[in-house]
């Protein structure tokens, strides 16, 4: 099946700053797909030029199998929810949903909206204006404004960063359920790897302008390509070059010899911190149902060679 | 302490500002004196003179040349306040340019405009010249020369909070805009036009009220042929010799103005939450 958005060598230089060096990209349709990276690598550019924000200076997009390059943004059959949710302060809830819509010139477009808000939960705030609403109700608006326009791709800038933090979590679950529920592609973009991991059917991590490495959420944190990707999507211990995630290390009676320098109760983990006699720092992540070595005393550590991270640089 | 600090504003205000407002209030009751100046008995006759309808059609005038003047000046200065917003790092300069013009006495600069309007003035000269016409056309000494002058003299209180309601804008609205298939044109009038209310609002009460009050601009280059209430006003207290009801006039004049601003202020209030 052809992706539903295809980049191939999508550049993107700013003055002196190569935002985006020649990136190829495929998005399958109907998935949720995130573009992870640190701030600055380009993600932000990447998703702006996909809206037509931003024009790029070579390479090409091609949406739905037909090149988008040289469309403006009112003429893509995409659609941002911007980092900020940029919903109009002048315009209700209603008037806002319907603004893409009466644009488009779509029909129905009464009852496209009361099926869309009614999928975002938002039924019965139709008049209230965005001052007036919570910042989880305020990006079921955005979402609801966009999806309603029905895009092939829905674009989401950071969708959970403007959010309060204990929100977060269960706003993840209700994104992934939606997506599953409307099945447009959507594509994300997070600096956030537990987002990342967690929402994406597969995902791409950018640095540098490039993409470091493409594919599902457990072939990127289980096989990085490169230290780079092994180190942003979690803790990993560089032990004469080879990566072990905390998690993999077990305590043993053989093993790699250690001091324990410090033991940190996390409620359901507990880290160990121990330095080894080649003096590389260890992070152990340990059940608490395990037997946690005191401070100062001397350990050994074991993994199975099949949680070993080989990686480029 | 904080009222030991007040102190000195207050005896200004009601030295500067409220005295003169009473001497004022006080003579439009009064009787008018043989040669200027103020005479007993008190009479009300000052303000039911305003029935007259000649004074009706210098109010109305006043009132027409004032919104035409505004309404000239937010379409003439919307655009340059949004040339100026997306002028990137030349913003700075382009307002100082707008601003210019006020480090030269306002009388100076409508003298200018004399010198260019009038028959022998640069702009019929140069048409003369060019034989494109063989009158001078008659550009001075009436109503639109007035506007032309008024529209002048207050564009640059126009573009200044047209322009800071535009620099506040969130661009990423009017990228919203875009994305949700609005054209160019409908991001103008559907986003950054609604959004921009509070200074088109604020532009036009600050160039709306001195035009109402303008006495200068009618005088020089409307020739005495348009006054408006300003110079009414002006001509009683100087040629007609007639003071109360000058102050008639000017508080009538003042009245008209609060309950604009009154009017213009609760609709602010009324902005979307």
């Amino acid at each position: 099946m052809t992706p539903i958005l295809h980049i191939e060598n999508l550049s993107k230089r700013f003055q002196t700053h190569q935002a985006v060096d020649s990136i190829s990209i495929s998005i399958p349709r109907g998935s949720f797909f995130g573009l992870v990276g640190p701030s600055g690598c380009g993600k932000t550019t990447t998703l702006r030029l996909i809206a037509g924000f931003e024009e790029p200076d070579s390479g090409t997009m091609a949406l739905e199998g037909k090149t988008i390059n040289h469309l403006k943004p009112f003429e893509r059959n995409v659609s941002t929810v911007f980092q900020s949710y940029a919903l109009f302060p002048h315009l209700t809830v209603q008037a806002n949903v319907e603004f893409g819509l009466r644009r488009k010139g779509m029909t129905d477009v009464a009852r496209r909206t009361r099926e869309v808000l009614e999928l975002v939960h938002l039924t019965g705030k139709e008049s209230r204006y965005p001052a007036q609403l919570s910042g989880g109700e305020k990006q079921r608006v955005a979402l609801a404004r966009s999806l309603v326009t029905e895009p092939a791709v829905l674009l989401l800038d950071e969708p959970l960063s403007a959010l309060d933090p204990n929100l977060r979590e269960q706003v993840r679950v209700e994104l992934k359920a939606l997506q599953r529920r409307v099945g447009t592609t959507f594509l994300f973009i997070t600096h956030d790897r537990e987002e990342a991991l967690s929402m994406s059917d597969s995902l791409a991590v950018m640095n540098h302008g490039k993409i470091e490495q493409f594919g599902s959420p457990q072939e990127i944190y289980l096989k990085p390509r490169t230290k780079f990707v092994a180190a942003f999507l979690g803790a990993v211990n560089w032990i004469g070059g080879i990566g072990v995630r905390p998690e993999a290390m077990k305590i043993a009676t053989t093993g790699l010899p250690a001091t324990v320098l410090q033991t940190v109760f996390l409620g359901d983990c507990i880290h160990v911190i121990a330095r080894s006699a080649a003096g590389e720092e260890i992070l152990a992540r340990l059940s608490r149902f395990e037997d946690v070595p005191a401070a100062g005393a001397q350990v050994h550590f074991t993994w199975s060679p099949a949680d070993e991270l080989r990686c480029e640089a | 302490m904080r009222r030991t600090a007040l102190a000195p504003a207050v005896v200004v205000t009601l030295l500067l500002f409220l005295a003169p407002m009473a001497v004022i209030v006080a003579y439009s009751f009064l009787s008018r004196g043989a040669y200027g100046g103020v005479e007993p008995p008190w009479t009300l006759e000052n303000y039911t003179r305003f029935w007259d309808p000649l004074y009706g059609a210098i109010l109305l005038r006043t009132f027409w040349m004032a919104a035409v003047s505004t309404a000239l000046c937010l379409l003439l200065g919307f655009p340059l306040a949004l040339f100026i917003s997306r002028a990137g790092e030349r913003r700075t300069l382009y307002l100082h340019l707008v601003m210019l013009p006020f480090w030269t006495s306002f009388l100076i600069r409508t003298y200018a405009w004399m010198f260019l309007l009038r028959d022998t003035g640069l702009i019929n000269t140069v048409l003369m010249g060019l034989h494109l016409i063989k009158e001078p056309l008659p550009l001075l000494y009436n109503p639109t020369a007035v506007v032309v002058g008024l529209v002048y003299g207050y564009l640059p209180f126009m573009v200044l909070p047209l322009y800071a309601s535009l620099e506040k804008l969130d661009k990423s609205l009017l990228e919203a805009a875009l994305d949700l298939g609005a054209r160019p044109l409908d991001v103008l009038f559907r986003v950054t036009i609604p959004l921009c209310m509070p200074g088109i609002r604020a532009g036009s009460v600050l160039v709306f009220i001195p035009c109402l009050g303008a006495y200068l601009t009618p005088d020089l280059l409307g020739g005495g042929k348009s006054i408006m209430i300003g110079n009414l006003v002006q001509n009683q207290f100087t040629t007609a010799r007639d003071w109360p009801f000058g102050a008639a006039v000017s508080l009538a004049l003042m009245a008209l103005v609060m309950v604009f601003m009154l009017v213009l202020l609760r609709r602010d209030n009324e902005e979307f939450p």
